[in-house]
C-alpha cells in the first residue's frame, strides 16, 4: 500500500502555463462570470488550432499530433486561470460516445468537425418532468422515411446558446419499459422548430430550456441503434463521473482561506484566524478536503486497474459535493456581515469567491445524479440493501 | 499509488480477525465488564508479541510498520477487545525509542519485561499534575505507566499488575482507568531533555493514529450491526431496510467510514515514510474517525429502535466505547485547534 501521487503531467506544466500566458486574455474569466456563459469562443478556437482538442485522437478522425499529456496540462492550466471550458467538456463526452457507438461515417465527419472546433455540442437529457430519473424522458422522435421528427422539451441544456448541436435523448418506442424505448440524436440548433430560452441560476451560470417543435433530423444524425439510447447515454455518463480532479495541485481551500484569515483584521482588531472557532472551521475543512481527495484517488486507482468504481464514484461524489455545501456555508458565516458581498461589489473579502461558491456549490448535490441517487447506489451496491426505486 | 493490501498485510488482517473473533466475543466483552479487562485475553495478546510488534528487532521486537499497527488495531476495534493493546503498543514503542537513544537501566529493564510479555506498560496522555496522572488508560492494570513531567519522561511503577488491579471508577467505556502517581507508585526517570519529550510526543501521536484504526474497526462492526438489523426487522409490513431514510443514513455512514479508513491508512503510511505532514495526518485521522465512529454507532443504535436502548443488544457496547475511547485524549475542540496550528501556523512548527 502506498499513497504516492505522481503528477504524470509534471513535465508539461510549465509549457502549459506558457500557453495560457500567451493565449488567455485577462478579461475572459470576468466575462464568463458576468455573462454566465461558461464558454469562450476565441479560447475554444485557439485550442482547436493548436491541436489541443485533437490530441490523442486517431488522424483518420481529425486527430492532431499534439502530445495528449501537454493537451491535458493546457486544459488544467486554463481551469487554473479560472476559466470554464464547459462547451468542450460536453462536446468531448459526445465525441467519445460517438467513437464508441457511432458509424464510421459519423466518426469521420462529426468527430473531425468537433476536433477542429467547428461544432459544439450541448447535452439534452433532463426535461421539465425528469432530472435524476432521466430515463423517464418524454421527448418523442418519430421516424418519417430517412428522417426523424423530434418534439418535446429539454431543461438545463447548458451552453446551448453557444452550441451548434444538442445531444438529445428521445423516446422512440412507447410499447416497452422506459429504459428500452430511448434513442439518441444530434440535433442542430439552427434546425427549423428548435428554440431556446435562457434560464439564469443561483450560481450565476446561464443555462437553457430548449424546445423541439417537429424538428426534422436525418437518420445519419442518430447516434447508436434505435431504442439503444439508454446504453449510449450511459457510455457518456461514464465520462462525466470519471473520477474528476487531478492529484495535488496548488493550495487547498483551507490553506488559501487560512492564509487570508491570518493576514486580515476583523473590525475588533483581531485577525479572522485568531478566533478559535475559525481555526476549527478551517481544520474541519482541511480534513474533509483530504478525505475527498482520498476517495477520488481511489476512483482513479481503480480506473487505472481496469476496475469499475461504481459505488466508489458515488461515494466520492456524495462526500465531496455535500462537504462543499458545508464549507462555503461555514466560510460565509466566518465573514459575518461582509459575507454577503458579491464579487460584483468590488468590496468583498477574497474577491467574493466564498459568496459566489456558496451559491454555485448548491447544484453539486443535485446534478450528475442527486445525493439521494448516490445514496441508493451505495446502499444497494455496498450494503446489499434492497433496491428501493422502481426500475 | 497502491491501495491494496500486500500479501503480508492480508495475512496479518486475517490472523488477527480470527484471533479477536475467537477471543473477544460479545460474551467475553460483557464478562470483562465493569473493569473492562480480560486477563486471559491479555495473556494471549502478550504471548503473541503484539505489544512489542513494532519495536526494532535488535531490541527484541517485531520491527513491524506503523501501517501494520493500524491494521492490527482495526481488527482489535472491530471486536472492541477488552485489553489495552493501543496503550501497550505505544508505551512499548516509546521505551524502545528511549532505549535506542539513552542508557537508562530502568528503561532497558522495563522494555525487556514488556517485550517478554511480563510487564503491561501504559501511557498517560497528559502531563503529570502534582505528580499525579488522572484517569490513565489501563492505569488500573498497568505494571508501569509512562508519563511526561516537565522535561522528564518517567515511569510510575508499583505492585499494580493485571493480576492485582486497582479499583476502576465506573465509566462510560467500561475501561480499566485509574489515577496513578499518588501514594504507592514509585517514580523512575527514564530520560530527560528535549529529545525525550519529543519521543513522548511521538508516542501521543502514535496513540492518535492507532486509536483512529481502532475506531474505524469499531465503526465497521457497528455499521454492520445496523445494516443486519434493518434486514431482519419488520415495520408496517416491510423490512425497515426498505425505508429510504434507513438506507440513506447507512449510505452516508459507510461513505464516511471508508473515507476514515483511507485517511487512517494514509496517515500510517506517511508516518512509516517519515513525511513532514505525518503528525498532521495522524491528528486528522484521529479527529475524523472519532466523529465518524460516534455518528455511525449512534445511527446504528437508533436503527435498532427501542431494542438499541436496552443493554441486551450489543450495539450499546459499541456506542459507549465510540464516545469514551477518544475522550482519553481530551476535548476534540482542542484537537481541531491543535490541527489548525499544525496545518496553518508554519513559522511555529
Amino acid at each position: 500500500m502506498d499513497f504516492v501521487t505522481v503528477d504524470n503531467l509534471a513535465e508539461h506544466r510549465e509549457a502549459a502555463r506558457e500557453w495560457v500566458d500567451n493565449n488567455v486574455r485577462p478579461g475572459w474569466a470576468w466575462e464568463q462570470y458576468t455573462s454566465g456563459t461558461h464558454h469562450t469562443p476565441e479560447l475554444h478556437a485557439q485550442l482547436a488550432d493548436d491541436g489541443i482538442l485533437g490530441a490523442g485522437w486517431p488522424p483518420a478522425y481529425g486527430g492532431s499530433d499534439t502530445d495528449p499529456g501537454y493537451a491535458r496540462a493546457v486544459l488544467d492550466a486554463v481551469s487554473d486561470a479560472e476559466l470554464y471550458a464547459d462547451g468542450w467538456a460536453t462536446t468531448n463526452m459526445v465525441l467519445r460516445t460517438i467513437r464508441n457507438v457511432g458509424t464510421e461515417e459519423q466518426k469521420e465527419r462529426i468527430i473531425a468537425a468537433g476536433l477542429r472546433g467547428e461544432i459544439l455540442i450541448a447535452l439534452g437529457y433532463s426535461e421539465p418532468d425528469s432530472g435524476s430519473d432521466v430515463a423517464a424522458a418524454k421527448t418523442r422522435a418519430v421516424r418519417d422515411g430517412d428522417e426523424w421528427v423530434i418534439s418535446g422539451q429539454k431543461m438545463f441544456t447548458s451552453t446551448a446558446q453557444s452550441c451548434s448541436h444538442v445531444f438529445v435523448l428521445a423516446r422512440t418506442n412507447l410499447d416497452v419499459p422506459k429504459h428500452k424505448g430511448l434513442t439518441m440524436f444530434l440535433v442542430p440548433t439552427d434546425a427549423e422548430g428548435f428554440e431556446l430560452q435562457p434560464i439564469y441560476t443561483l450560481g450565476g451560470q446561464r443555462t437553457n430550456a430548449t424546445f423541439y417543435s417537429d424538428v426534422r433530423v436525418p437518420d445519419a444524425m442518430r447516434i447508436g441503434a434505435v431504442d439503444e439510447g439508454w446504453r449510449v447515454m450511459r457510455v457518456a455518463l461514464v465520462y462525466e463521473r470519471g473520477g474528476g480532479g487531478r492529484g495535488s495541485a496548488g493550495p487547498t481551500l483551507a490553506e488559501r482561506v487560512a492564509t487570508w484569515a491570518q493576514s486580515t483584521q476583523r473590525t475588533d482588531g483581531a485577525t479572522y484566524y485568531d478566533d478559535p472557532r475559525n481555526q476549527e472551521r478551517l481544520a474541519r475543512i482541511a480534513i474533509d478536503e483530504e478525505v475527498a481527495r482520498l476517495l477520488g484517488m481511489r476512483v482513479r486507482w481503480m480506473n487505472e486497474r481496469g476496475e469499475l468504481p461504481g459505488v466508489e464514484g458515488s461515494m466520492t461524489k456524495l462526500f465531496s459535493s455535500e462537504a462543499d455545501l458545508r464549507h462555503y456555508s461555514e466560510l460565509v458565516d466566518m465573514l459575518g456581515p461582509a459575507g454577503v458581498l458579491r464579487p460584483e461589489s468590488g468590496a468583498a473579502p477574497l474577491h467574493g469567491e466564498l459568496e459566489h461558491h456558496f451559491r454555485s456549490t448548491v447544484v453539486g448535490t443535485i446534478y450528475g445524479g442527486s445525493s439521494e441517487i448516490q445514496r441508493e447506489i451505495i446502499a444497494e451496491g455496498r450494503l446489499g440493501l434492497p433496491r428501493n426505486r422502481p426500475k | 499509488m497502491d491501495l491494496s493490501y500486500s500479501d503480508e498485510q492480508q495475512h496479518l488482517r486475517e490472523n488477527l480477525s480470527s484471533f479477536f473473533s475467537k477471543e473477544s466475543t460479545p460474551e467475553r466483552v460483557r464478562a470483562a465488564e465493569p473493569s473492562g479487562f480480560d486477563p486471559e485475553l491479555w495473556d494471549k495478546i502478550a504471548a503473541m508479541g503484539l505489544p512489542a510488534m513494532a519495536v526494532p528487532e535488535d531490541l527484541g521486537g517485531g520491527g513491524a510498520s506503523v501501517l501494520d499497527l493500524v491494521l492490527t488495531t482495526e481488527e482489535f476495534g472491530r471486536k472492541i477487545a477488552p485489553a489495552p493493546l493501543i496503550e501497550a503498543v505505544v508505551a512499548t514503542n516509546l521505551l524502545g525509542r528511549v532505549c535506542g537513544t539513552g542508557d537508562s537501566e530502568a528503561a532497558h529493564q522495563l522494555l525487556a519485561d514488556a517485550v517478554a510479555g511480563e510487564a503491561l506498560v501504559s501511557l498517560a496522555l497528559h502531563p503529570l499534575v502534582g505528580g499525579v496522572a488522572r484517569l490513565v488508560p489501563a492505569g488500573a492494570v498497568a505494571d508501569a505507566v509512562l508519563c511526561v513531567d516537565a522535561d522528564e519522561v518517567v515511569a510510575l511503577r508499583s505492585a499494580v499488575s493485571p493480576r492485582s488491579p486497582l479499583e476502576v471508577p465506573s465509566n462510560l467505556g467500561t475501561a480499566p482507568l485509574a489515577d496513578r502517581g499518588a501514594g504507592v507508585d514509585e517514580r523512575v526517570v527514564l530520560a530527560s531533555g528535549p529529545q525525550a519529550v519529543a519521543a513522548y510526543e511521538l508516542a501521543r501521536q502514535e496513540w492518535q493514529l492507532l486509536m483512529a484504526g481502532a475506531l474505524v474497526g469499531l465503526a465497521q462492526t457497528a455499521l454492520e450491526m445496523g445494516a443486519d438489523y434493518a434486514q431482519q426487522r419488520h415495520a408496517f409490513g416491510v423490512l425497515i431496510a426498505w425505508f429510504q431514510t434507513v438506507q440513506h443514513r447507512l449510505a452516508d455512514a459507510i461513505t464516511d467510514l471508508e473515507g476514515a479508513r483511507l485517511l487512517a491508512y494514509e496517515a500510517a503510511w506517511a508516518a512509516d515514510e517519515g513525511h513532514a505532514n505525518a503528525p498532521a495526518l495522524a491528528t486528522m485521522a484521529f479527529l475524523f474517525s472519532s466523529e465518524v465512529a460516534f455518528e455511525v454507532a449512534a445511527d446504528s443504535l437508533h436503527l435498532h429502535g427501542g431494542y438499541g436502548y436496552t443493554l441486551e443488544y450489543d450495539i450499546q457496547l459499541y456506542f459507549r466505547r465510540a464516545k469514551a475511547w477518544p475522550l482519553a485524549y481530551g476535548d476534540p475542540k482542542d484537537g481541531y485547534g491543535a490541527l489548525a496550528a499544525r496545518l496553518f501556523e508554519h513559522e511555529e512548527r
